[in-house]
């Protein structure tokens, strides 16, 4: 898929998005800095579609940093995975869309929402793929905020103890925890540096850019009998101005009015006021 | 007073107190400001968290500890046990969002088994206000206990002007010969509308908050099981919770009573926002009231508000 049409995509996810950070909201800025990574990943590299989801030899995708999932609920719906009306049920009791991804979700392959789990789950798939010689590609995104957790480190340990460079862990470099810059509380940098020292074959790369996304995943594996470590610098709230970079909007939950604003201001036009109550949970 | 407001008035009083949590500031906002060090963000790391709650209390320190309940108590369950238990620390644990307060989250969220795991640890108590006002009349005894501690944080506003908190002591709202209900935590906002309609249809009817869960009040659920009918109603799972504890209090003092329990019964709960949540799983004071007479009545249930932090 060429760099037009990934943007096209890209900018639809968007507007899912927004659409669903209203009646109760949702992870809204954390979303948006990881769709250009989820979009490009599901249409130029894992070989997943909405033919082979229970195939053995399809690609794997973990979403560990689960408060992001509108981002995949978008892309699984723009990709025809995902029945695009069953977004509106977001929040309800008529459907399974909710604020952390679950198995009920056609394309979601295991249900997160607690930071650091799904490094080891991952390990395991990659570990039997290995076991029975398979050339499936597993995928784990990680938020930033989320390598505090000393599971994820545990994970990569073992990962390389068992050579599994069928394994990428993608990390979603937003440089935000829930309410504060990672840099200001428990700083992660040099990251690149902690990855090596721990033994994966890291690369860094603009995870908006889709030539750069393009070149990284050309590359996989960067290095053969290690676990894959991609670090992509992104933006939280990417493509909204009005909450880009705000530590006090991270669960947005807009009026109906404010959304209306957002979409228009995705598209390049003016920016939102906005004056819905900033909410902090995690 | 807020939950914010009582801690930096207690913090303030007390330079023992440290405020820490894993990332989790929703209701301490102000404080890193106010309490410059002794505001201490450990970041996503629940088990360092606990663990380092432990280390200061072993200098004289109270730490009050704030983290998700289903994280607090679960991801760091063994750092609680082994360094909070065993030593027998004044670690003071609120756990956020417990129970239905999860809404949309999602059963990674689902702190249900919180009451079970954190009673099971000798030295733990445990506590459940049934809103903002029971909240802030029971921590500054929870506080100044030298017990390790866990509360269900529960800041839902309510018009229910709550007794004086003793610990080990259930607030008995009233007595009935046919019915009590014992309950904590948000559900007692809709128990106490289910009494209102079991009333109207006739009955005599008792309600008790137990706010209490470790130390219990053992009086109160004795003195409850002489009603014709004893309802345990909690957001918890059937399993380990308060039915458990009347079981068990019932047991040793060899007792028996008719009881009906309604809890999540080896399930999790349908995730949506709050109000949507309480009906879909039949936890309204109506569809309770319903329950216990075992047929459908006229009376309308009220509104339910969500969530002021979409907890």
């Amino acid at each position: 898929m060429n760099k037009q049409e990934l943007e096209k995509i890209a900018l639809n996810v968007r507007e899912h998005i927004v659409r669903l950070s209203t009646d109760g909201g949702c992870f809204t800025g954390a979303s948006l800095s990881a769709v250009d990574l989820i979009v490009y990943l599901y249409t130029n590299f894992l070989n997943i579609n909405a033919h082979n989801l229970k195939d053995e030899n399809r690609d794997y995708l973990f979403l560990s940093k689960g408060h992001d999932v509108p981002a995949l609920y978008g892309t699984l719906a723009e990709l025809g995975i995902l029945e695009k009306e069953r977004l509106a049920n977001h929040l309800t009791t008529n459907d399974h869309i909710y604020w952390h991804p679950n198995t009920h979700i056609p394309g979601i392959e295991f249900h997160s929402g607690s930071l650091g789990h799904l490094p080891s789950v991952a390990l395991g798939v990659a570990m039997d793929i290995k076991m029975r010689k398979g050339s499936n590609k597993v995928i784990c995104i990680l938020g930033d905020g989320e390598l505090n957790e000393g599971s994820c480190w545990e994970a990569i340990l073992v990962a390389n103890a068992y050579e599994l460079d069928n394994l990428l862990f993608v990390i979603d470099r937003n440089q935000f925890q829930a309410n504060v810059r990672t840099e200001e509380l428990i700083p992660l940098e040099p990251l690149h540096n902690k990855f090596t020292a721990f033994g994966a074959a890291v690369s860094r790369i603009n995870g908006h850019d889709f030539d750069e996304l393009h070149k990284a995943f050309s590359r996989f594996p960067f290095s053969k009998g290690r676990l894959n470590v991609l670090i992509a610098d992104t933006i939280r709230g990417k493509g909204l101005p009005s909450i880009q970079e705000r530590a006090d909007r991270w669960f947005c939950n807009f009026s109906a009015g404010e959304v209306e604003q957002l979409l228009e201001e995705l598209h390049g036009n003016n920016k939102t006021e906005l004056t819905s109550e900033t909410l902090i949970v995690r | 007073m807020t939950y914010e407001e009582l801690l930096t008035e207690i913090a303030r009083a007390n330079e023992q107190v440290v405020v820490m949590t894993a990332e989790n500031r929703a209701l301490v906002r102000n404080l890193p400001l106010i309490l410059g060090k002794r505001f201490i963000d450990t970041g996503i790391t629940e088990q360092t968290l606990v663990g380092a709650a432990a280390g200061l209390a072993l200098r004289g320190r109270i730490p009050v500890v704030h983290a998700l309940a289903s994280f607090l108590t679960m991801r760091a369950f063994e750092f609680v046990r082994t360094d909070a238990g065993i030593p027998n620390l004044p670690i003071k644990l609120s756990g956020f969002i417990p129970g239905f307060l999860s809404d949309a989250n999602g059963p990674t969220h689902q702190a249900i088994e919180d009451v079970a795991l954190m009673r099971g640890i000798p030295n733990m108590t445990v506590f459940a206000p049934a809103d903002e006002d029971d909240l802030v009349k029971m921590l500054p005894h929870i506080w100044q206990s030298p017990s390790p501690a866990y509360t269900r944080i529960n800041t839902r506003k309510t018009d229910y002007i709550h007794a004086d908190f003793e610990p080990g002591k259930a607030e008995v709202i009233s007595e009935g010969e046919d019915i009590t209900i014992l309950t904590y935590g948000l559900l007692f906002e809709q128990a106490l509308i289910a009494t209102e309609i079991l009333r109207a249809e006739g009955l005599s009817v008792g309600l008790v908050n137990m706010r209490s869960l470790k130390p219990v009040d053992e009086q109160a659920i004795l003195k409850a099981s002489k009603s014709n009918l004893l309802v345990t109603l909690e957001d918890h799972f059937l399993t380990g919770g308060l039915y458990t504890i009347v079981a068990e209090v019932l047991l040793k003092n060899q007792q028996t009573a008719t009881v009906l329990p309604i809890a999540l019964n080896e399930r999790w709960f349908r995730p949506a926002l709050l109000p949507a949540v309480l009906a879909y799983e039949g936890f309204t004071g109506k569809q309770i009231a319903e329950k216990i007479l075992g047929y459908q009545t006229q009376h309308k249930q009220p509104t339910i508000l969500s969530s002021q932090f979409a907890e």
